[in-house]
Formats: C-alpha cells, structure tokens, sequence
C-alpha cells in the first residue's frame, strides 16, 4: 500500500501546478483584458514592410 | 484642412466641390469631392489624408485590411499647441506610471478605439516614432499603455503623434489627481483560487472517511488522510478566509453585529473543533464542510462583486476638467496645472476647451456651452466683462478670462465640497442593509439557544457542553443566508446589465427596491439630446430642403445634425463652394444660389427683441427662415410616467424655465411636485427634504448639474445615451435607449429581496431535516459529504432561477 504515498503525493502536486498556473494567469493581467486576447490573436506578427 | 482667419479671429474649414458621393478611405465618411485623393483611394478631407500618408510610409497599411474604413474622421481640427502643456515636466510625471528618468511608461485613455484596426495601430506605434519601445492596448478599458525612451520623444509628442492619428487621448485633472489602482478584486480571486485547490483536496482525501475505511485495515491511513486534511485546510481558514475575518471585526470595531461576525464565530469553532479531533484521534472533524462553504461563499462574492470597467462610477468634475490650461503672464504664455491656478490669474481658452474656474470674460466673443452643468446644450452669449462660471464649454474663437476664484471654490466645483460627497453610499447601504439586519437577530437568537442548551446540560450532563454546543453554532452558521443574498444579487447584477441599467455595486439593488419617491430631471433625462424644430418666415421648398440638407450633412455641429434629422433624407446636390465658421455658421453656393446657415449676425438678419430666440437662421439669397428649437420629450416617457405613478411619488426638478410645466404636470398627475429653475445645490436640499420626511428617493439625472441631487438620494440613477461616456458620479448607469424599461427594471430589483427570503427559508428547511436526521444518528457520513454541496447548488439554482423567472414574466431579456 506504500503506493498509496506516491499517488497522493502525484495527485496534490497536479493540483498545486494548476493552482500556481493559475495565480500566474491572474498575476500576469491574463483576465484584464479578455476582448483585446481575442483580437490580437487574429493578427499577423510580422510587418509586411510595402 | 481647417485655415486659422486671424483677421476675423476664426476657424474656417473649406471644403471644394462636390460631384459624387465617396466614402473616404480612412474614416468612411461620405467626401463632398474627390479631389483629396491618392491614387485611387479617396479622402474626406486633408487630415484623413494625412494620417494614410503617416501610415503609408510607415508601412501601417495592414491598418485599411483588417476593417474598411477603420479610422475616425479629421474634419474637426486640433490646435496645434493643445498639448504643450505636457512640456511643462512637472504635469507630465504626474501621469508616468513609472519613470527611471529615461525610460517611462504612461498610460492614456483613448475614447476612439472601436475596432481591430485601432488596435493594431496602436500597437504599433513603435513603428511611427523611435523612441517609443511598445505599445499594449487594454481594448476592454480603451486604455493604451506606453514605453518609452524620454530621452528620445517627449510625452507631448507622443500625445500629439496619437491625435494626429486620430486616436486623441482624454487627459483631465483625474489622471493627475487618482490614488492609482486598487488591487482588491485581484485578492479575491487569489483567495477563491487557493480555497478551490484546498476544497477539492480534502474532499478527496476524506472519501477513505465517507466510504468508513477507517474500521477496516487501512486503518493506519486514516491519520494521515486527517493530518493532510488539516494541512491543506489551513491556507483556507488562515488565508481566503481572511475577507470574512477581515470583514467581521471591522463591523465589530464599529460595534456593529454584520454577517461575517456569525460565520466567523462558526469557522473558528468548526476549526477549532475538528483540530481537536483530528489532535485526539477521536474523530475526522468537518474540514471538508469548512472549506467548501468558504469556498462557495468566495465565489458568491466574486460573481456580487463584478465590476464594469469601461464604466465608472465615481467621477466628479475631475474627470471632466483639463490637467493643465494656459496662462498669461508677462513673460508670455505658459502652462498652469489646474490645482495652482489663482485669483486674477488671466486664462486663454480655445474652442472646446472648458472653463475651469469662475472667472470674467476679459475678450473675445464668448459661447458658453454649459451642458456639463445644466445638461442645456445652447450655448449662451457672454459680453465682455460679465462673469462666466466653471464647467462651460467654449464654443468657437479664442476667449480670454480672468479667474476670480479658485478651482475648487468654483460655483460648480463647490458642489463637491458639501458634506453629502463625504459619505461613503457604499459602505452605509451595506450597514442598513436587510442581510445585516436579518444576520443580528440571527446572532442574538444563536447565543440564546446556545446558553438555554448549555445551561441544560450543565443541569444534566457537564461533559456534553462543549460537543452539544460547539455542533449547534457549527450547524447554525448563517452562511446559506450569506449564499442566498450574494448568488441572487449577482444574478440580479447580471440581468440588470443585461437590460441596459449597470449598478455600481450589489448594494444598490436593495436600495431601488425599497424606493418610495422618483424624481426626475427634465432636460436631457425626460427630454431628448435631439432636437426638433419649427419654423417661422420663409417656408423651404422641396428643392431649397435639399440645398440645406446637403449643406448641413457635412457639419459636426450639434444643429447641424439636428437639422439633418429634421428635414429627413435628399438625394446628393452639387455644392460648389463650402465653408464652416466655426461657432458662426456654414456658407455654401449652389448653382447661382448663396446659402447661409447659423446665427443672426452670421446671416446678417436683424433680430427683433423675443423671448423665444430661434436657435438658428437659414438664409437664401434674400429669403430668411427662423428655425427655433422645441425639445422633445423622450417618446418612452409619455408612457413611463403614469406607470411610474401607480407606485412611487413623482417629482420632476429643471433647472430650465418652466415654458413645459402645464403639458408635465398633465402628464406626472396634479399630485405631484414640478420645481423648475433649479439650481445643483437647490436640487440637493429638496431630496434632503424629502429624506427627512421619510421618503427613500431614486433620482435619475443625467447632467453634472445633477451631481448633488444624485449623491444625497438614496440611489442616483444617470441616464447616459453612450454608457461610456463620461457621467456623473452616481449609483447607478441606465442606458437612454433602454428608458421604457426602467419600471420593470425597477421591479426586478424590487424582487431580489423576496428571492433571498425564500431562498433562506428553503436553506433553513435543510438545515432543520439535515440535524434532525443526524441527531437520530441516522445520518451516514458519505450522504452528508453529499448533501453538503448539494444544498448549496441547490440554493444557488433557486436564486439564479427565481431571478430569471422574475425579469422573464416582467418583460425583461435574459441574454445581453
């Protein structure tokens, strides 16, 4: 049963990832501006320089 | 492009002929020529013409494909030493978020973002200018955030580069004043994150308890599943529930009894409880309880507390006036931040630019536009010498002023200092709320109980106090109270929102439900921003209808709109000349015919003396025709009234004469009150009035006039055409188009009160079958894991759906 040790560990360290990717989300301003994400991602990167 | 006549002291825009009608590349407006041209693309005027070029040999043109006419129109000129101001360094930092002497970073405000393309433009503004690193547009909040060198670009020119563009970025006195940003919500959300994570662990970690694993050989286990449980429980009760603790012993302080103190009282207890049992090996404590209920009532006050950020709520004449403006001195003329301007100090103002203290008009032919603070859009004449007051708005030729009081002492800005605006509306709503009321008795009853349960077992069986009474205040923790009022008041946020009236805050909701008494204001809330007319002289033929029309449709004049509205739609006539005065009038020929359309002096008639002045004259060739204007109320409001009437006390405060009182006072009932000539501070003094008499008073304004009125009711309500335009500090937004809605809106505010009492009996019939069953011992833990979460959901279903129900059988939308 001492593979119940490694599971539990397994389990709360996905939970914990996600958590922390979350923080981040909201850390990083992800939620503030949720229109313009939508827009941006529909434009090109580069320049086309005419 | 617009010619400055120094002469006449004038700005005239010309325009050459017309033949075809195009729209123009950059904004879509339709051209009156295509004689501003590039190739084959087509110009309305130069300006636009202007910003393809910038962008052309920048290599912006990406800017037409994402949106076909994405820009905005240049016909309305900018000065060109409107900004110089931000030279002044000690006004520019005070916008800088941030400066290491070179590299800065600011952030504008842009009420002309619309569209992809603006984005992307503005995104690219390193590419327009060295100097600046990047750009990031907030779309959402139309803010746009800039880095750059300073060494390299000034913050003036970069103001300038982004008006010349044409995204002008508002900057007024709040920008400089404003404690920057409050980080609260995000706390929240970190909060809500964190029980989330914990919440969901610990129901994992106690299903060995539920499903009673403990009694056979996993028994070894059990400890450790507990152990982890308090683990992961302690972020929950130490950190997210810090709002609730927070919260409790701020009321506590104030000796007030609010709803956090008897969640809090049941988390400690709860907690404390289960470490004991956890401590002794006795038993599995109720971790999974605690967490999941801090849990649901985080997202209870997330979904309450969503706030509209394109809006704001509290602006005050801040927000409207400018950061800088430009003084005279002997030295020439420099920049002046607002708060150091003084007595006797000597004001230059251009078109457009807003009085910013009371002063008296030294030269130049005054127009004031005081729509700001009377919500009246006709400008008004002022003589040399006579005093003009704070918050008009210039319209037309430069104007010197001399300022005799101080910005803040100003007729209109001392609104602000009564002490009606140093109340937080919040915070006392909040206080008296029913929530708050409701949870003290619930207190008191819970410590009675709790007393007469210990003082029985004293009597019977001292070694059962401590169990008897800590389950009791556990189970009677009155957040399925808390629950019910967050969901149904962020439910009601929702569909009030949807229907076009925004609220600054949940607290509102109960506060329009308890309204006894509506007051209206009349101009530009019952009446409408346009306008109509009737005439007098003269009489338009079809052909001459089309003459004006056309002339008119190339003006961003207010009349000039309202004139276009009026007369209908004509085909295209060929004008051959064209000329805007600004604040005068236009001047066109078509064919041998001179067309003049503005002010008695500009179309040279010689006015009788009447108290009915028309708003303007048309003139053609020799033929004279007075257009007066007569303001239209609201289509909506004819009928908005008298339902209105049934069940609230009508009063109606103008600050306009009283030429409309007998066709008003048919409509809102001879027992209601109409006050005309009123001025802000009177405004105030009567809701006061009505307070004292025991009135809860809604009123509904629009102007900054309004302001007063709107802060010392118990909810103010702003009727905004644009809901993101700039409005008064108030409680709540409704949108203009929405009007006829507003009693029904009214009523689903008024439902949320009921919502929440039936939601907390169903919760108390839980609560009440649940102890029952549990004190028979018949209650299996795993069923109770269950039905935990399960009578949340189920309040939380009832709220939303009640609250649906409502706004569904009121006539309301539920989707925005």
């Amino acid at each position: 049963m001492s593979a119940l040790y490694l599971l539990i560990l397994a389990s709360i360290t996905v939970a914990a990832f996600f958590l922390i990717a979350f923080i981040w989300s909201v850390r990083s301003n992800q939620f503030e501006d949720k229109q313009g994400a939508a827009i941006r991602m529909l434009q090109d990167d580069e320049l086309k320089i005419n | 492009m617009p010619t400055i006549d120094t002469e006449r002291n004038t700005i005239i825009i010309s325009k050459p002929v017309v033949h075809k009608s195009t729209a123009c590349y950059h904004c879509g407006t339709d051209c009156i020529t295509d004689s501003i041209a590039i190739e084959e693309k087509v110009f309305c005027c130069e300006g636009c013409k202007l910003v393809y070029e910038i962008l052309n040999d920048n290599g912006l043109c990406d800017y037409y494909k994402l949106q076909s006419h994405p820009g905005l129109t240049q016909i309305k000129p900018t000065r060109a030493d409107k900004f110089a101001y931000l030279d002044n360094e000690e006004i520019a930092s005070k916008l800088y978020k941030f400066t290491d002497g070179n590299n800065t970073m600011v952030t504008l405000y842009i009420p002309g973002v619309h569209c992809a393309s603006c984005m992307w433009l503005l995104e690219h503004m390193n590419k327009l200018a060295t100097g600046i690193t990047e750009s990031r547009l907030n779309f959402t909040s139309k803010e746009v955030t800039i880095r750059f060198k300073k060494d390299i670009i000034t913050l003036r020119r970069i103001v300038e580069l982004l008006t010349t563009i044409g995204y002008e970025p508002y900057i007024s006195l709040d920008d400089a004043t404003q404690s920057k940003t409050k980080n609260h919500n995000k706390q929240l959300i970190y909060k809500l994150g964190v029980a989330g994570f914990c919440f969901g662990n610990i129901m994992l970690m106690s299903f060995p308890e539920y499903l009673s694993l403990d009694k056979g050989i996993e028994h070894e286990y059990a400890f450790l599943f507990r152990v982890l449980n308090l683990v992961l429980a302690l972020p929950v009760f130490f950190y997210s529930a810090s709002e609730f603790f927070a919260s409790a012993w701020a009321g506590l302080k104030q000796k007030i009894l609010n709803i956090d103190a008897p969640i809090v009282l049941a988390l400690i207890i709860t907690f404390a409880r289960s470490v004991y049992e956890i401590a002794t090996n006795t038993g599995s404590g109720y971790l999974d309880s605690m967490s999941g209920i801090v849990f649901f009532m985080l997202v209870g006050r997330v979904v309450q507390e969503r706030a509209y950020k394109s809006m704001s709520f509290h602006r005050d004449y801040k927000s409207y006036f400018p950061i800088a403006v430009n003084v005279l001195t002997k030295d020439g003329t420099i920049s002046k931040n607002l708060q150091d301007l003084q007595e006797k100090d000597v004001v230059e103002l251009h078109n457009d630019e807003i009085i910013p203290a009371d002063a008296v008009l030294i030269k130049g032919n005054a127009r004031i536009d005081y729509s700001f603070v009377t919500g009246e859009s006709e400008p008004v004449l002022v003589e040399e010498g006579k005093q003009v007051y704070a918050g008009g708005k210039q319209v037309g030729e430069k104007i010197t002023i001399q300022v005799v009081k101080p910005v803040a002492g100003s007729y209109l800005t001392s609104l602000w200092n009564h002490h009606s605006f140093a109340k937080n509306k919040a915070e006392k709503n909040n206080r008296e709320s029913m929530i708050h009321v409701m949870s003290k008795y619930f207190t008191i009853v819970l410590f009675v109980l709790a007393a007469v349960t210990t003082l029985y077992w004293w009597a019977n069986d001292p070694s059962k106090i401590l169990p008897s009474v800590s389950a009791m205040l556990i189970v009677a923790c009155p957040c399925a109270l808390l629950l019910a009022a967050t969901y149904t008041n962020g439910n009601l946020l929702r569909l009030l929102s949807n229907n076009g009236l925004y609220l600054r805050d949940a607290t509102v909701i109960e506060q329009i439900g308890d309204t006894t008494h509506i007051v209206f204001d009349k101009t530009g809330t019952l009446t409408q921003g346009s306008k109509q007319f009737h005439t007098t002289g003269h009489q338009l033929t079809e052909t001459e209808k089309a003459w004006v029309y056309n002339i008119a449709s190339h003006s961003k004049h207010p009349y000039s709109k309202a004139l276009v509205k009026y007369l209908g739609a004509f085909p295209t006539v060929e004008i051959y000349t064209w000329e805007e005065h600004i604040g005068k009038g236009l001047y066109a020929t078509i064919g041998n015919n001179t067309i003049q359309i503005g002010s008695a002096a500009f179309t040279g008639v010689t006015v009788e003396s009447d108290s009915n002045k028309p708003a303007l004259y048309i003139r053609i060739n020799d033929k004279v025709t007075a257009f007066y204007i007569t303001t239209e109320l609201r289509q909506e409001v004819a009928k908005l009234i008298p339902q209105l009437h049934k069940r609230y006390g009508l009063s109606l405060l103008s600050g306009d004469n009283d030429r409309q009182r007998e066709q008003l006072q048919t409509l809102f009932g001879q027992s209601s009150k109409l006050l005309f000539e009123q001025k802000p501070l009177d405004k105030l003094h009567y809701i006061k009035k009505l307070q004292d008499r025991g009135r809860k008073v809604l009123m509904v304004g629009d102007g900054l006039n309004d302001a007063g009125a709107l802060q010392q009711s118990n909810v103010g309500i702003t009727l905004a055409d644009d809901i993101n335009n700039f409005t008064p500090s108030c409680d709540a937004i409704l949108d203009a188009g929405k009007f006829a809605k507003f009693p029904a809106l009214l009523q689903l505010a008024h439902s949320g009160k009921y919502i929440i009492y039936f939601s907390f009996i169903v919760s108390i019939l839980y609560n009440i079958i649940g102890l029952s069953i549990s004190m028979q011992g018949k209650m299996n833990p795993m069923i109770a894991a269950i039905l935990m979460p399960v009578s949340t959901l189920s309040i939380v279903l009832i709220t939303t759906g009640l609250g649906s129900l409502v706004a569904k059988r009121a006539g309301l939308s539920l989707k925005a």
